[in-house]
């Protein structure tokens, strides 16, 4: 009984382990992701409008630099990261049935663990071939 | 004595006849491009991934990105890009405790709706003039 409390939820909420649990950690690291993105939007927005073409061999020699490829390597993944995290609320405040819930997050989950996988192939790829 | 019963009481906010305000057309906006970005993380990572599968593969996603259509979706894209990041900033400052007054808040959203429209215009102005 004297155990300090240091979550925001009675015990009777505690024993009841309804709510969304760990909605606390999943804020705070969504504003991290958010923070993060802020920079490296910038950085892409202004290097692709300041690229003289678009076409494949400009394209991959610019990848190709070390720089770019570290800053798009956090860019896509921390992009893709901050895409679960907002998807999987849409899916908490939309989708209600349980089991479509779950499929829901789990299918978004999987697929965006695939797409950060091509990302970061495609680009470590790049940068140590070109 | 009888199970007690919920009564059909109406829920808040009446979407269907609530008055529509900046403030509320900003909120869901904010949704609305982040979930179109989602969408559009398909094609960054499909960019990535024409940059090593070859010129052949790169031609074939940057020709369809050339033909109006293409077009139309990079504009659109680019638009909900600049939307989500400054209506995203201004979740940042809120969430740091900064601008709740409602004066400041429909500041703000003004502010937002102009900056969006603003850097997506100077972006494309850039691309298809400079």
């Amino acid at each position: 009984m004297s155990e300090p409390s240091t979550r925001f939820e009675t015990r009777l909420g505690r024993v009841r382990g309804l709510g969304a649990g760990g909605g606390t950690h999943h804020w705070w690291m969504q504003r991290l992701g958010s923070l993060a993105l802020v920079p490296l939007s910038v950085w892409l927005v202004v290097s692709l409008v300041t690229l003289p073409a678009m076409d494949y061999e400009v394209a991959q020699m610019w990848l190709a630099q070390p720089m770019t490829a570290i800053l798009m390597l956090l860019f896509v993944n921390v992009s893709l990261w901050h895409t679960l995290q907002g998807l999987q609320v849409v899916i908490e405040d939309y989708v209600h049935q349980t089991s479509s819930k779950i499929t829901a997050l789990v299918t978004l989950r999987f697929g965006v663990w695939f797409l950060m996988a091509i990302a970061t192939f495609s680009i470590l790829k790049l940068a140590f071939t070109v | 004595m009888s199970p007690p019963t919920t009564p059909q009481r109406p829920l808040s906010p009446h979407l269907m006849i609530y008055r529509k305000q900046l403030t509320s057309m900003l909120s869901i906006s904010h949704r609305i491009s982040g979930v179109v970005l989602s969408g559009g993380m398909l094609i960054v990572v499909a960019l990535l991934y024409a940059l090593v599968a070859g010129p052949e593969v790169w031609q074939r996603v940057t020709g369809w990105l050339a033909m109006p259509l293409g077009q139309g979706f990079l504009i659109a894209w680019s638009l909900a890009f600049f939307w989500h990041f400054y209506t995203g900033l201004r979740h940042l400052f809120w969430d740091a405790g900064y601008g709740f007054e409602l004066k400041n808040v429909y500041a703000s959203g003004y502010a937002t709706v102009a900056a969006a429209v603003l850097t997506t215009a100077l972006v494309w102005g850039i691309v298809y003039y400079v």
